[in-house]
C-alpha cells in the first residue's frame, strides 16, 4: 500500500496554487489521475518519484519511507524504484531500443526479462532500431518496457497516450492492461480520457486547484450527472434538407450521428456550436449550451 | 630556413590546454546548465571575460600575478618552488583562461539543448549523476564537445596577446609560431615569417576542416 499527503506551492499560469492531496492506493491498484490543465497532475507523479521535492507531508511505500518532512528523510529518485513513464518519452537517442531498455536493468542476467518485456510491448523485431526512426507509438511502448525493466514498485504514466492516434491508442491500452496483470505493479495514470480511465483503470483520483475532489471508481465520476441521463453533449457540424425533413450531423465522442428535427431548431446553429441532444421515445430534443 | 621548435611548442601548448579545458569545463558548463545559484551569474561573467577584454590586458594582469614580486607569485615559488611568468606552466595557464568559454559555450549549449527529462529518465532508472553524466549526456552532445575541443585548440594556436605578455619569447620555451611570425616580420624575413604564417593557417583550416566534416557526419547518423 501507498499511503502519502503531499503539500507544495506551484507557480501555475493564474498565479499561486496549493497543492494538497491525501490518499491511500492499495498494492496492485491501477489509478487514473483526472483533472484539468495545471490541477497539479504531474507536479503530484514528479513528488512521488522523487523528482520535485514537497514543501511538507510523508509519502509511505508499504513499511518503507520516502519521504517525511518533519522527520527529515528524504530517499532519491535512483532508491525509490518507481517506473515513470514520461510525457515526451525521455528515451536516450545515443541508444537503440534493446539499449535503453537494458539500460534500467542492473543485472547482467537480465537478458531474458529483456526478451520477455520486448515479446510483451511488441517491440521484439524493432530491439536494433534507433529511438529517432520509431513511430510515436513504437517509442511509447521503449518507454513502457524502460520503466517496467527497473522492476518497479510503483508505476507513473504522465498522460502517456495523448500523442498518439485513437488505433494505436487502443492497442497500447490493451499492452499496459497486460503489464498490469503480469507485473501486478501499483500504477497511477495521468489521463484526460475518460474512455480510457474507465477501461484501465478501477479508481481515480480527481483533483481540481490542487485538491482532492473525489477519490472512487471512475464509472461513478463520470456518470451522467444532469437531470435527463440520456443527453448527448455534441457539436453542431452542418444540417440538411430533405423534402419537408431537417436532419442535422453532430459529433459526439468521435463519432459522427445523424438526427431529425425542425426547421426552427436548426436555423440558428453554426457549425462548432455546443448542443445537448436528448431522446425520449422516438422524439429527439435539441438544446444549444 | 626556419625552425620547427615553435609549430611543435604550439601544438604541445595547444593539446594540452584543450585536455585541460575538458577536464575543467565539462564539469563547469554541467554546473552552469542546472544551477539557480547567484555564483552562476559571477561564474558566467568570468568565464566571459576573456571573450570580450584585449588578450594583453589579461597578459597583464596574469604576468602581474605570476611575478614573485606579487604574493601569489611570491607564495608559489617560496612553497612549490614553482615560477609562472615566463615560463611554458604560465603560458599553460594563461591559455586554460583564455580559451575558456571556446570549451565552455559549446558543451553549455549542448547540455541546455537536452530535455531535462532525460536526466531525470535517468536517475528515475537507479543511475547516479556520474553515470546520467557518462552514459547519457555526453553520448547525446557529442557534436557540442567535437566543436569545443575545435575551437579551443584552434584558439590557443592563434593565441598572441596573452602568451607575448606572459611568455615573452624565450627560444625552445615560450616562442610561440605565432610569436615567431612577428619576430621574422620584425626582422625584416618576410620569407620565413611567411612559412610560420601559412603553416597556421593550414593548421587551422584542416582543425576547422574537420570539425565541420565530423559534425555532418553525426548529423547524419542522427537522421537515418
Amino acid at each position: 500500500m501507498i499511503h502519502f499527503s503531499l503539500q507544495k506551492k506551484l507557480h501555475a499560469a493564474e498565479g499561486f496554487l496549493t497543492l494538497d492531496v491525501n490518499c491511500e492506493i492499495e498494492e496492485g491498484d491501477f489509478i487514473s489521475l483526472y483533472g484539468p490543465s495545471g490541477a497539479g497532475k504531474t507536479s503530484l507523479l514528479r513528488m512521488l518519484a522523487g523528482l520535485m521535492q514537497p514543501d511538507s507531508g510523508f509519502i509511505k511505500m508499504n513499511d518503507e519511507i520516502w519521504f517525511d518532512s518533519e522527520k527529515k528523510i528524504k530517499v532519491n529518485p535512483q532508491q525509490r524504484l518507481v517506473g515513470f513513464v514520461f510525457q515526451d518519452y525521455a528515451l536516450f537517442p545515443n541508444m537503440n531500443v534493446e539499449e535503453n531498455i537494458s539500460y534500467a536493468s542492473s543485472k547482467n542476467d537480465s537478458k531474458k526479462n529483456i526478451d520477455e518485456l520486448l515479446e510483451i510491448t511488441g517491440l521484439s523485431g524493432l530491439r536494433d532500431k534507433k529511438i529517432q526512426t520509431l513511430s510515436g507509438g513504437q517509442q511509447q511502448r521503449v518507454a513502457l518496457a524502460r520503466a517496467i525493466a527497473r522492476e518497479p514498485k510503483l508505476l507513473l504514466l504522465d498522460e502517456p497516450l495523448s500523442a498518439i492516434d485513437n488505433e494505436m491508442r487502443a492497442q497500447l491500452q490493451n499492452t499496459l492492461l497486460t503489464i498490469h496483470s503480469q507485473y501486478n505493479v501499483t500504477s497511477i495514470i495521468v489521463s484526460h480520457n475518460i474512455n480510457e480511465i474507465i477501461k484501465l483503470t478501477s479508481k481515480t483520483i480527481h483533483i481540481k486547484n490542487g485538491q482532492l475532489v473525489e477519490y472512487q471508481s471512475p464509472a461513478k465520476i463520470f456518470c451522467n450527472k444532469s437531470e435527463d441521463s440520456s443527453a448527448l453533449k455534441c457539436i453542431f457540424l452542418f444540417s440538411e434538407k430533405t423534402g419537408n425533413d431537417y436532419h442535422i450531423s453532430v459529433l459526439t465522442g468521435n463519432q459522427v450521428i445523424t438526427v431529425n428535427c425542425s426547421e426552427e431548431e436548426a436555423k440558428d446553429l453554426r457549425n462548432g456550436d455546443e448542443i445537448e441532444v436528448s431522446f425520449k421515445g422516438a422524439k429527439v430534443f435539441l438544446r444549444k449550451l | 630556413m626556419i625552425e620547427t621548435a615553435p609549430i611543435w611548442l604550439t601544438l604541445k601548448l595547444a593539446f594540452l590546454t584543450t585536455i585541460i579545458l575538458l577536464f575543467v569545463s565539462i564539469p563547469l558548463a554541467w554546473w552552469l546548465s542546472r544551477s539557480k545559484s547567484i555564483f552562476k551569474t559571477i561564474a558566467q561573467v568570468m568565464v566571459s571575460l576573456p571573450l570580450v577584454l584585449p588578450p594583453t590586458v589579461i597578459g597583464f594582469y596574469l604576468l602581474l600575478a605570476f611575478s614573485p614580486a606579487n604574493s601569489f607569485g611570491k607564495f608559489l615559488e617560496h612553497y612549490f618552488d614553482i615560477r609562472l611568468a615566463f615560463s611554458f606552466g604560465g603560458l599553460l595557464i594563461g591559455s586554460v583562461i583564455y580559451s575558456l568559454p571556446f570549451m565552455v559555450h559549446p558543451v553549455l549549449s549542448g547540455l541546455s539543448s537536452l530535455p531535462a527529462s532525460l536526466e531525470e529518465a535517468s536517475y528515475s532508472l537507479g543511475k547516479t549523476k556520474i553515470q546520467t553524466l557518462f552514459k547519457v549526456l555526453l553520448p547525446n552532445i557529442k557534436p557540442s564537445l567535437l566543436t569545443g575541443i575545435a575551437l579551443a585548440f584552434a584558439h590557443t594556436i592563434g593565441e598572441f596577446g596573452v602568451v607575448l605578455m606572459i611568455g615573452g619569447n624565450i627560444p625552445g620555451r615560450t616562442n610561440l609560431a605565432s610569436i615567431a611570425v612577428y619576430d621574422e616580420v620584425e626582422a625584416l624575413n618576410y620569407y620565413n615569417a611567411n612559412i610560420y604564417a601559412a603553416i597556421l593557417v593550414a593548421i587551422s583550416v584542416i582543425i576547422l576542416f574537420l570539425l565541420y566534416f565530423s559534425n555532418r557526419k553525426l548529423q547524419e547518423v542522427k537522421i537515418l
